[in-house]
């Protein structure tokens, strides 16, 4: 970094050795504080006395090798669901936005319906969505309902997903500041042209990371839908484990499932940082890069 | 150079729906208007005519309501009582459709509010692609053409803060004359500049007023109302509380309100 012409100063020399050895220092006790917790946590956990049945019920290499296709194939239902369950959300949850934005009289009633949904479905805990809709509306033997567990799974997904959704979007569009509103109003452009050019771009570039966390979510929830009975990952790793008569199946299906959030994870990580919005930096990154 | 409105050579007969329509009428006629947020009267039977091709100056202290003013003829507040006469058209009136009255005038704004997602480009062909239905070659042509006229045009591809404040706002003035308006608000455009910027910015407005350009202008720049204005209004009180040439109203005011409004902004530093 020497240009021609500058030698560093003495005390730049001395800047620059002072932070060589501290960062040598601090890996070295990253290192060894790493290795040591890991020790810590195997001796605690490998002295247990209940640690040999434990690995050999939980940690059986053999079963979980045995059940890795069956748990995969049950893992790309998984997927499946969450890539239809995330596309429909996303449309459902910006309509919903839009429509407690709208402002006047004529639309009290869609504000009203739309506030409603998104009060009850925030509420509403999801497993008891599932079982509602799973068996409910089966039950209601009307003409049309689908049967399926899958495709009642995923509109269970898509009601309360789809509330919590919603809010992030509405933050995004009143984070946009009236000045920006102001400025395309006073071009002659329509309401809805401004919030369709204006702030709708605005307001979905700023949500991102959020959105891609419920994303993260929304692919782990995806498997309580095996409590209708839908083959997902869960469900046949449950399927496995009344094979084996060993629960290593579960662990199977627990490491994919983070195998699979892991990548979402990180991305939305990135974005935020590109994004400047610090709130979902994963602890890895240490306490800054300021001094 | 295409002027952005009627130059008084072209002559008010060429134009359509003019103001010969209502003989000398003025261009913008403020009657009367009043705007009250919650028990704060803001305005308090405001009365503001300005004849086409002229630029009338709005001073006051801060809070005095000259935003409000703007914002009230420009459609984006609404009056509490009174009328807004553009053309002779009264734009008040809840059965005229606003967003084509909006279209008539230009607003630019002090924090300049660029869409910050759109190149500069976009940002100036925005309205006339959505509003007057321009073809986007046409419209971008006609961008182009004004982003030339405030000396930018080879900044079209940037994103708006990629820009100096100055540039910004030069950029917002094109924005807002880019579909010809009969009137141009322009409030205190300068004022979140640097000095150094201040001087492009209203070298800008001047020649736009030499181009016949109709202007109502909120400011704080003495030195802009003494040299371009052909009006100054003072406002006071929630009313225009004094009116008359630059000369008068800056050089020998009448009104006590609007002698110690004056000596103390120039005891503020400002000449
Ligand atoms: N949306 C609003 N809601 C409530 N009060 C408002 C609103 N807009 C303006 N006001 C109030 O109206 C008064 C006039 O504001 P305005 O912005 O018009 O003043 P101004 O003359 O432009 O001042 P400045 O020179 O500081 O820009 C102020 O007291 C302000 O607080
Ligand atoms: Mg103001």
């Amino acid at each position: 970094m020497t240009r021609p012409g500058w030698t560093p100063s003495p005390v730049q020399v001395d800047r620059l050795a002072y932070r060589r050895r501290q960062s040598v220092r601090s890996t070295a006790v990253a290192v060894a504080s790493t290795a040591a917790v890991v020790a810590v946590a195997v001796l605690v956990l490998t002295s247990s006395p209940g640690w040999p049945r434990v690995r050999q019920s939980f940690l059986d290499p053999q079963v979980a090798l045995e059940s890795v296709p069956r748990v995969l194939e049950g893992l790309w239902l998984n997927v499946r669901i969450m890539v239809v369950a995330a596309v429909v959300i996303l449309v459902v949850a910006l309509a919903l936005a839009i429509a407690r934005t709208l402002r006047g009289p004529v639309f009290f009633p869609l504000r009203a319906a739309a506030t409603a949904y998104v009060d009850i479905f925030r509420g509403l805990p999801l497993i008891l969505v599932l079982l509602l809709v799973g068996f409910g509306l089966p039950g209601l033997r009307l003409q049309g309902i689908p049967t399926s567990a899958v495709v009642l799974g995923g509109l269970a997904l898509v009601l309360t997903y789809s509330a919590y959704v919603a809010e992030v979007f509405r933050a995004g569009i009143e984070s946009v500041h009236p000045s920006q509103v102001a400025a395309a109003r006073s071009l002659g452009l329509s309401r809805g042209q401004t919030m369709r050019t204006v702030v709708l771009p605005q307001a979905v570039r700023r949500v991102v990371p959020p959105l891609l966390n419920d994303l993260v979510s929304l692919q782990k929830d995806s498997g309580l839908i095996s409590i209708l009975g839908a083959i997902d990952a869960v469900r046949a790793a449950q399927i496995s484990t009344a094979q084996y008569a060993n629960f290593t199946p579960y662990v199977v299906a627990g490491v994919l499932f983070v195998l699979l959030t892991i990548p979402l994870t990180r991305l939305t990580d990135a974005l935020a940082r590109r994004g400047g919005w610090a709130g979902a930096t994963s602890g890895l990154a240490g306490a800054g890069e300021l001094r | 150079m295409t002027a952005p409105s009627s130059t008084p050579a072209s002559g008010p007969a060429t134009l359509p729906g003019s103001a010969d329509r209502s003989g000398d009428a003025p261009l913008l006629d403020v009657r009367g208007v009043r705007k009250a947020f919650g028990d704060h009267v803001v305005l308090d039977g405001v009365d503001l005519a300005v004849d086409a091709h002229r630029c009338v100056v709005l001073i006051g202290a801060s809070g005095s309501g000259k935003s409000t003013l703007l914002r009230t003829v420009d459609l984006l507040e609404e009056v509490d009582d009174g009328v807004i006469l553009l053309e002779g058209d009264d734009i008040t009136d809840p059965r005229r459709d606003a967003d084509a009255d909006r279209a008539r005038m230009g607003m630019v704004f002090q924090s300049f509010n660029l869409f910050p997602h759109m190149r500069v480009l976009d940002n100036v062909t925005l309205a006339s692609r959505l509003v007057h239905r321009v073809p986007r070659r046409a419209a971008q042509e006609r961008a182009r053409e004004m982003l030339e006229r405030v000396g930018l045009a080879d900044r079209a591809g940037a994103f708006p803060d990629e820009l100096s404040g100055g540039q910004q706002q030069r950029v917002a003035i094109a924005r807002s004359l880019v579909h010809s308006p009969r009137l141009l608000l322009l409030d205190e455009v300068t004022s979140a500049l640097d000095p150094e910027l201040v001087g492009e910015v209203l070298d800008l407005l001047g020649e736009l007023k030499a181009e016949g350009m109709t202007m109502v202008v909120a400011t704080h720049e003495m030195g802009f109302a003494r040299h371009v204005a052909d009006e100054v209004c003072f406002l006071h009180a929630g009313r225009v509380h004094e009116r008359g040439t630059p000369e008068q109203v800056l050089g020998s005011p009448r009104q006590p309100r609007t002698q110690e409004f004056l000596r103390r902004i120039t005891g503020a530093g400002r000449a």
